[in-house]
């Protein structure tokens, strides 16, 4: 992770740094692998104790989201307010067991608090909260929101002359909403190059096929013809994903689209592509397996 | 009230660089000096009002302080998801302005028309309710709106209306209620655009000896309740009155209080839009003559509820 330096000057001049490809700071693939398999083993842990559901969209992301807090996003646990940080908004909010733990991991608050996942009286609610948790940018929860957020943000950033970056993470699922393609004509029309959208394109939705529920595909192309700069790659290569991330600006003066091709439930065999554990908590055996499997035993 | 209410946003723009107006492809020349003075904090969001409240929240959460204007229902009913998610859920201090209160733009149709948006939007948490009764008390309201630091939602007529005040009213002060003329025998609770219809029922009234105390209650959240303690006590009628249907309105809020409170009003009368889309053609004036919301039919029945008839 890039921290923020204590002045505003420097955290301009970290910009400044990281729009230039060349200037990027080398990514450790293999610590950011590892990064990410943890990630995967708090998530399994939080999903057997708390026994919520969202397990499989919460695999699916953990390398985007690995990606933009241990490598990408310019952001200081001890500032969560820094009005210059860059902006991560998790707009599938029903993945809230990745956030929370991907932030407690980088000391937002405390690791022992993810133990309070769904319980009474917690501050971990099965979707993130407004206001309450340090560094949750956006309560999210009901799909197709985070990106006109994001938009309004990077909108102020622009306005305010402040180099932030916002990256905001989508379901396919959730490009169901007609608000999706408000914003992408929107975020396309002010041509807003400070803004990136990552789809976790997992291929499912809560019940069914997410191609077979609404026609997604192409959906590289479909954000192009809104008006973006969109690639297509491999949702778990957290190289290429810290890469890309980092590079925004691109200087292709558009708003940034990464199509993500993912797997739900990615890590654990026994979970992958198999949309039951959209639904299913694992039993202990289960997460003593999966986490074997993640190299965590 | 709309030709004010832009006269002052690029007043106040002038003075803070904080207020962004986000428009939904309306007000088409309206805005031509705050866009000229402000080129980049206009933005016409094009017919796409979820994704306009919802960027206006991501703004205010980051410093700025955005307005989003457009005709009443689309700007309200349309994305109250939006509002209620984005906005007050995480208490953006952006400011929702709608023009076409009620019937304003009757003649557009129901599609057009507004007689629900106060029932819904004060039942969310956060939000403030504001409906000016003129143009003076719209320039006041954008004031007092960007002095709070919470979502505020302002209900305007459209243009043109009778102007009541003489200038902007000093008293002005979310959640307190102004009282334009004092009388004795009833008093006249009006909200909104329905304020100088209610003047001009008072006058009929005051020709049948009936002395009325006028008030403008523009803010139907949070109720003026020191103001209606004291009118329910001293009159022998209370009434609202608005251009808003009498489920979930500023008459349904005023029952609400006395049901919580336990006042026993001695008479109290509640004058607004039935349970029913109004479909007819016709303009304003028409609509409310159909409704029985004009200033005679308003004369008339606070008359028979004072047992003149």
């Amino acid at each position: 992770m890039t921290a923020l330096p204590d002045s505003r000057e420097g955290s301009v001049m970290l910009k400044l740094q990281t729009s230039e490809p060349e200037a990027s700071t080398p990514v450790d693939v293999e610590h950011l692998k590892r990064a990410a398999a943890e990630l995967r083993g708090k998530v399994i842990e939080m999903s057997h104790r708390a026994g919520t559901a969202h397990l499989g969209s919460s695999l699916s992301c953990c390398d985007i989201v690995t990606a933009a807090y241990w490598h990408v996003c310019a952001i200081d646990p001890q500032n969560p307010r820094d009005p210059l940080r860059d902006r991560f908004i998790l707009s599938k909010g029903h993945a809230a067991s990745t956030l929370y733990a991907a932030l407690a991991m980088r000391g937002f608050f405390p690791l022992e608090e993810l133990d309070t996942f769904c319980q009474d009286g917690g501050r971990l609610a099965e979707h993130p909260p407004a206001n309450l948790l340090p560094g949750v940018e956006a309560a999210t929860g009901s799909l197709g929101h985070g990106l006109p957020i994001g938009i309004g943000m990077a909108m102020a950033g622009r306005i305010r002359k402040e180099t932030f970056r916002v990256y905001a993470l989508l379901s396919d699922g959730e490009c169901n909403e007609g608000s999706v393609w408000e914003a992408a004509m929107f975020a396309a029309a002010q041509k807003l190059d400070n803004l990136c959208v990552i789809v976790d394109y997992n291929k499912w939705q809560a019940t069914a096929r997410s191609n077979e529920t609404l026609a997604l595909a192409p959906l590289r192309a479909k954000w192009e013809a809104f008006g973006w700069d969109a690639v297509e790659i491999d949702g778990h290569d957290i190289g290429t994903l810290a890469r890309l991330m980092e590079n925004v600006p691109n200087g292709s003066g558009k708003p940034f689209a990464i199509i993500a091709n993912t797997v739900k439930g990615k890590g654990v065999s026994f979970m992958e592509d198999d949309n039951n554990w959209h639904y299913r908590a694992p039993t202990a055996e289960e997460v003593a397996k999966a986490r074997k499997e993640l190299g965590l035993a | 009230m709309r030709n004010a209410f832009a006269d002052e946003l690029t007043k106040i723009g002038n003075d803070d660089p904080r207020l962004v107006m986000l428009s939904g492809d309306i007000g088409n020349r309206l805005f031509d000096k705050f866009k000229a003075a402000h080129p980049d904090r206009f933005y016409n969001c094009g017919v796409a009002e979820a994704n306009m409240t919802g960027l206006a929240a991501g703004m205010a959460m980051s410093g700025l302080r955005p307005v989003t204007y457009t005709i009443t229902p689309f700007v309200t009913t349309r994305c109250l998801e939006q509002i209620r998610t984005d906005v007050c859920y995480h208490e953006a201090p952006v400011i929702i302005v709608a023009v076409g209160a009620g019937l304003a733009y009757a003649g557009l149709g129901p599609t057009h028309h507004a007689c629900e948006d106060i029932s819904f939007l004060r039942s969310i948490p956060n939000m403030t309710v504001i409906c000016p009764g003129d143009a003076w008390e719209v320039r006041a309201a954008l004031r007092a709106a960007l002095k709070q630091d919470r979502p505020v939602y302002i209900r305007m007529g459209k243009k043109g209306e009778p102007v009541v005040h003489a200038g902007v009213p000093e008293a002005f002060e979310i959640g307190k209620a102004i009282t334009i003329v004092d009388g004795s025998d009833v008093c006249l609770l009006s909200t909104g655009n329905m304020l100088p219809e209610t003047l001009e029922a008072a006058k009929l009234l005051k020709e049948h000896g009936v002395s009325a105390r006028i008030v403008s209650f523009h803010t139907v959240k949070p109720l003026d309740e020191a103001c209606l303690t004291e009118a329910f006590a001293k009159f022998p009628l209370v009434a609202t009155l608005e251009e808003h249907s009498l489920i979930g309105g500023f008459g349904a809020a005023v029952s609400e209080w006395l049901a919580d409170t336990g006042i026993r009003p001695h008479k109290f009368v509640r004058f607004g839009t039935r349970d029913a889309f109004f479909k007819w053609s016709g303009e304003q004036e028409y609509a409310r003559e159909k409704l029985g919301l004009s200033a005679h039919q308003i004369a008339d029945r606070i008359r028979n509820a004072l047992g003149q008839h």
